[in-house]
């Protein structure tokens, strides 16, 4: 047992203050999502006016449900890609080209946005895709699948090998051995993997912009032409909509790992 | 050892399938940035004059390899606009990086003090606005920070100015919006290397004598660098290409590279000026970008 420094005064006011200053602003929106009165100075008693107002705006609608769409498959086709890619890396040992593999699955993860955006615009102008639904998904799913390779590789290398050695010893194929010994085990962070990139997608603007055509919209993009000419209480609503969404999608991973771990608890000593 | 052999056979053909898929939307879409950024402006649709065409046989190839043009590049490094633009963005970022690691910084130093069992929590507490999206926090600020918001009436309340201050479209708003996005990325680096530290060390020191300030400064702050060096390069090199943020909260009297690239592509509809802009702004970041790969090589080693 190591022992722990004692808290100073200092450590404890830097905490305060930094934990104020990263929740502080977010409060703050919620709280005027709420505001009846139309300007944000005047406090004009709870409401949910804004929300009312969201529902009723097709465009926004529209737009939200795009984003919705492309979130999911976006993040379903990068959990699977993604995680192949993490198995290749950390089971595959050496393989052709696999310096340039993991250069191309880490460059996304730091190169600028605008860049990445502008890329795939003119690969898909080169091709004359037709751009909307589907270049975005494809664009959110090159960018997210490396994220999603970061987290499980991550789960993989800490894994006890001797696990899948002995499920092979007593005669599983390295496929079966990884289908019933080491997939469960990963799970928790291949469903870490799919909410990161689900909500990674959900947040994209630059990337969107850049790939979406004319006719579709995702929110972001609908929530950034909005917020330019100024703050308007219906942003408000549909931002604390989102976050509630964000909110669930933690809540509901943090539940799964969870479960898994008071399972992988109880399953160790049989 | 030999099941390790057995296991390698179906890990490589796991690759396959994201390798096609990086291959096809990540390294050839490089490969047309590379080419058109090579070739002449036109008013069409696409607006540039293809380089060359696949289909038009070897001879064709060659002629279009004689006509490639550094123009667009020479064209980058005269005008003013996007020299200025280049500088702004790195001071911009050097800037907002310095106020990261002096704001992240004790902030992460807090967390490694604190109790095991509070350690998780604080963490969960620092991850999950990053997790909040980046467009709505960006968006709670200018809430906060326009003419008639919260910050100007609090000012406004409390005597500390007659008039309401202009707060956004400042350098300022920017700066704020900057270090608010950015803040998670810089601590958990900072957080990781502060907690792993062996506290025997610093009470070592302060039992030979020396004051808290001479401890965090000659014991604890080297023993950081790793983590430091890792929050710095994560934050300098997205900031460096920053749209959003400045666009949202920054005036528009200097524009940094992001924006510019932005402008040239979708206002000005130059995509050969801006396919240049994105190689030349990829070169610049290609430097801390090595770095960072040394860095994570050697704690990879350091760790083992």
């Amino acid at each position: 047992m190591r022992k722990v420094l004692r808290l100073s005064r200092f450590n404890i006011a830097s905490l305060t203050l930094g934990l104020a200053f990263l929740y502080l602003p977010i409060l703050i929106l919620i709280i005027y999502s709420f505001n009846a009165s139309r300007l944000v100075t005047v406090w004009g008693g709870w409401s949910l006016r804004w929300y009312r107002e969201f529902f009723n705006d097709r465009a926004m609608i529209e737009a939200a449900w795009m984003s919705l769409r492309v979130a999911v498959s976006s993040a379903t086709i990068a959990t699977l890609l993604g995680t192949l890619a993490a198995i290749a890396l950390s089971r595959g040992e050496r393989f052709r080209g696999r310096t340039l593999f993991s250069g191309m699955l880490y460059a996304p993860l730091v190169m600028p946005e605008v860049i990445t955006g502008l890329s795939l615009l003119l690969l898909f102008v080169a091709l004359n895709a037709e751009r909307g639904f589907w270049t975005v998904t494809i664009a959110h799913t090159t960018l997210t699948m490396c994220f999603v390779a970061v987290v499980v590789q991550s789960r993989l290398g800490s894994l006890d090998r001797s696990l899948e050695e002995a499920a092979m010893d007593l005669g599983c194929d390295p496929v079966r051995a990884f289908l019933s010994v080491t997939l469960p085990l990963i799970a928790p962070a291949i469903v870490a993997g799919w909410m990161l990139a689900f909500t990674l997608s959900l947040d994209d603007l630059v990337i969107a912009s850049f790939t979406t055509g004319p006719g579709s919209a995702p929110l972001p993009i609908r929530i950034y032409s909005e917020v330019r000419w100024g703050v308007k209480p219906e942003i408000n609503a549909i931002c604390t909509l989102v976050i509630a969404l964000i909110a669930l999608v933690i809540v509901m991973a943090s539940l799964a790992s969870k479960l898994s771990s008071s399972q992988g608890e109880s399953a160790a000593p049989l | 050892m030999s099941a390790r052999r057995i296991f390698a056979r179906p890990a490589r053909f796991a690759a396959i399938a994201p390798y096609v898929w990086m291959v096809l939307f990540f390294l050839v879409p490089f490969a047309f940035v590379l080419k058109i950024s090579l070739s002449q402006t036109a008013i069409a649709q696409p607006p540039y004059e293809p380089v060359f065409d696949l289909m038009a046989g070897w001879e064709a190839l060659k002629t279009a390899f004689a006509a490639l043009s550094l123009d667009n590049f020479r064209l980058l490094a005269s005008d003013d606009i996007y020299v200025f633009a280049y500088v702004r963005s790195l001071t911009v970022a050097v800037t907002a990086t310095a106020l990261l690691l002096l704001i992240g910084y004790p902030i992460a130093y807090g967390m490694a003090r604190l109790p095991r069992r509070w350690q998780a929590l604080a963490m969960v507490l620092v991850i999950v606005p990053f997790w909040t999206s980046f467009l709505i926090r960006i968006y709670a600020w200018i809430n906060i920070l326009q003419h008639d918001g919260l910050l100007n009436q609090i000012l406004l309340a409390l005597h500390l100015v007659s008039q309401p201050v202009v707060w956004l479209s400042t350098d300022s708003a920017m700066y704020v919006g900057i270090v608010y996005s950015y803040l998670p990325f810089m601590i958990l680096p900072l957080y990781a290397t502060l907690a792993k530290m062996e506290p025997a060390l610093e009470e070592a020191a302060s039992d030979l004598g020396a004051p808290p300030w001479q401890v965090f400064w000659l014991v604890t702050f080297p023993l950081s660098l790793p983590g430091v060096g890792a929050g710095v390069l994560l934050c300098f090199i997205p900031i460096v290409g920053e749209f959003v943020i400045p666009d949202l909260l920054a005036g528009s009297n200097s524009l940094m590279i992001g924006q510019t690239l932005w402008l040239e592509f979708f206002t000005n509809k130059d995509w050969p000026v801006a396919s240049a802009a994105a190689i030349v702004l990829l070169v610049v970041l290609l430097v801390p970008l090595l770095l960072y790969e040394r860095l994570q090589k050697r704690q990879l080693e350091q760790g083992r």
